[in-house]
């Protein structure tokens, strides 16, 4: 059985302006040990997708309907109490910039000491040990002297170790990733997305990572979830789905990657812009930005599913009509 | 218990506190000679301290006696002089030490401005954090309509209302004065005993009003930033209860403006507390400066001045010293 199902999840935000449906009818699945790769562009929805599953999506969203079952409990609906018993201890999370998320007056030591005993009276002297023990697991050298240490007193990329180690503390099944490895240098993300691959494997922990960079989730996930305007666009394992990605939102995220790009060449991209999920037309959203658009585009696009691969798309690529 | 041995820092630590020492003798005498110069203006203390029909001997006696005669300039250095050696020199009026007749005042004043601003915070911040943490409940516009009439209504209304009700109706509580007096190191306390406190709590709680307002205002404000922040959101995803998130995360960041208020306002009640004081007529410094004024007693308002002076410069100092504890960045910042 897998550990985490999501089907046909719906977060919308009740703003002045109208309901913007953030996530739309989003269903996947999640088996323990595995990392899933949420990527799309600003706006898709893969980070309220995220913080729904963790149940922290900030008023005036909530969600509206569907389904998040997690190790057979159904998380929809779940008193905050409950909830707040999930967080931290089975369902962790991680943000995109640690010098926002650490609070910069409390050391390392006491707020992780604070996450600690957030589930369960450990002692201080238990919470501080966890804490140096989980800090050296995520490459931090000599962790027991820098837990008196203050965030401002960290690189940016320790920083962040900092925030993993504070999400495995407990243990947790799953960890959400949010763009984690965005605000890093680039020689720093590739030792962090290293270290989350070896602990994701070395304790089975499964990762949601979400991203807008296709680089970075190739190299990591197993399995990868394309969003566009709230809805899945296109799954499938990862090598399947950048070898031949099926949906032309997929296609042009891959054209649009510098690697890709011939030297001397203009960088391609992906004319338009995401639209606004105020007021969405019916029929297919990437239908105004899609090359292959025609007439019947106009209504909902089908999810057109073979073997474990999904797009959304009424004219997929590479499947015969 | 902070990890702040660093002996660098220490040193660094000692040299600002001596800048700002130092910064304080340079207010202070600014502060004198504007108060002198102030006082000099305002009319000649002779009118007031001889009676009219006195014969010219004893008029020029009396000037000479209090070194009227002199230039301005000779005064006011005879009087820096004195004020060097420890002398504010003598009442006009009581004919005592002025030094004497402040310190006698003061204890009265700094127990009242110090409980009033206490009851301001301890009630007022959590008030305030309230607030913030559910804007829109009932019971924080409840919390918000307080701390508007905190603000708007007059304190002498205030006091004459409490009086009103707690002394005059109901006679829980007493409508003036300070009570009896306990005595530590020779200085009599109201607060120490029973009786004592139930004398001062009707004057601090007409006080603390207006600083209960403020300290609703500023945690509500803070609070509802802080709230919106990632190290909040990221303190619920590790299962942190909201009441801890509050009391561990929130009010730690929200706690430079309200200590800095809180500095501001021991200062400003430690000077001017004047109007509470005649209500209640609690003999505190406040009605002493407004009698000497009357009464043009220049050596008692010079003094009295240049003490609060003093007071706001050492109340400055601790805030700003208390913000290198509570924001670690400023502490390297400022051994850098």
């Amino acid at each position: 059985m897998s550990l985490l199902e999501v089907r046909d999840l719906r977060t919308h935000f009740f703003t002045r302006a109208g309901v913007v449906k953030a996530v739309e009818g989003v269903s996947f699945s999640l088996a323990r040990g595995e990392i899933l790769g949420l990527v799309g562009e600003s706006g898709s929805g893969k980070s309220v997708t995220g913080f729904s599953l963790i149940g922290l999506v900030d008023p005036p969203g909530r969600i509206v309907s569907g389904s998040i079952r997690f190790d057979g409990q159904e998380l929809v609906g779940l008193k905050q109490p409950e909830m707040r018993r999930l967080r931290g201890k089975r369902i962790a999370m991680v943000f995109q910039d640690p010098a926002a998320t650490l609070n910069p007056v409390l050391t390392i030591g006491q707020q992780m000491a604070l996450a600690v005993r957030a589930h369960g009276g450990a002692s201080e002297a238990a919470a501080r040990d966890l804490a140096t023990r989980t800090l050296t697991r995520v490459g931090i050298p000599d962790a027991a002297a820098r837990l008196d240490a203050y965030p401002h007193e960290f690189s940016g990329g320790m920083r962040q170790r900092v925030a993993i180690a504070t999400a495995l503390l407990h243990g947790p099944d799953l960890i959400i990733a949010d763009e984690p490895t965005t605000a890093l240098d680039v020689s720093i993300q590739a030792q962090i997305l290293a270290e989350m691959q070896k602990l994701a494997r070395e304790t089975g922990t499964a990762l949601v990572w979400i991203s807008h960079d296709l680089a970075t989730v190739s190299s990591l996930a197993d399995r990868l979830l394309v969003m566009y305007a709230g809805r899945i666009v296109e799954s499938g394992k990862v090598g399947e789905v950048l070898r031949a990605p099926r949906h032309h939102y997929t296609r042009g995220l891959l054209d649009s990657l510098p690697a890709t790009a011939k030297p001397g060449e203009k960088l391609n991209q992906i004319p338009g812009t995401t639209p606004s999920l105020l007021a969405l037309p019916p029929g297919c959203p990437f239908a105004p930005r899609c090359p292959r658009a025609d007439a019947v585009c106009a209504n909902d696009p089908p999810d057109v599913v073979t073997g474990d691969r999904l797009v959304r798309c009424h004219h997929p690529l590479g499947v015969a009509a | 218990m902070r990890p702040l041995s660093m002996p660098r820092y220490c040193t660094a630590m000692l040299g600002f506190i001596i800048q700002r020492l130092l910064q304080s003798v340079g207010v202070m005498l600014a502060m004198s000679a504007l108060v002198f110069v102030g006082v000099y203006a305002i009319g000649n203390p002779i009118d007031v301290l001889i009676s009219p029909d006195a014969t010219q001997d004893i008029r020029e006696d009396v000037i000479r006696r209090y070194g009227l005669d002199l230039p301005l300039w000779q005064q006011y250095f005879a009087f820096l002089g004195r004020l060097l050696s420890g002398d504010f020199g003598r009442s006009f009026v009581f004919d005592i030490p002025v030094l004497e007749l402040v310190l006698a005042r003061l204890p009265a004043t700094l127990e009242l401005a110090l409980a009033s601003v206490l009851i301001g915070a301890f009630i007022g911040i959590p008030l305030g954090i309230y607030a913030g943490y559910r804007p829109e409940a009932a019971s924080s516009r409840a919390i918000m309509a307080v701390s508007v009439l905190g603000f708007s209504v007059p304190t002498f209304w205030v006091g004459l209302l409490l009086i009103l009700t707690f002394a005059v109706n109901l006679g829980w509580l007493p409508a003036g004065d300070r009570g009896p007096l306990v005595e530590v190191f020779g200085i009599g306390w109201s607060f120490l005993s029973a009786e004592g406190l139930s004398y001062l709590i009707l004057p601090a709680l007409n006080l603390s009003l207006f600083k209960l307002a403020m300290m609703i205002r500023l945690a509500r404000a803070g609070t509802r930033e802080t709230m919106l922040t990632d190290t909040v959101k990221f303190a619920r995803a590790a299962g942190l209860s909201e009441f801890t998130i509050l009391r561990r995360h929130v009010l730690r960041l929200i706690s430079i403006p309200l200590v800095t208020v809180f500095g501001l306002e021991f200062a400003s009640t430690l000077a001017f507390a004047v109007v509470t004081e005649t209500i209640f007529s609690w003999p505190g410094v406040g009605k002493l400066i407004i009698d000497s004024i009357t009464s043009l007693d220049r050596p008692v308002m010079v003094a009295y001045l240049v003490l609060v002076a003093f007071f706001f410069v050492v109340i400055n100092l601790v805030v700003d010293l208390s913000y290198a504890l509570l924001d670690p960045r400023l502490r390297r910042g400022r051994a850098a």
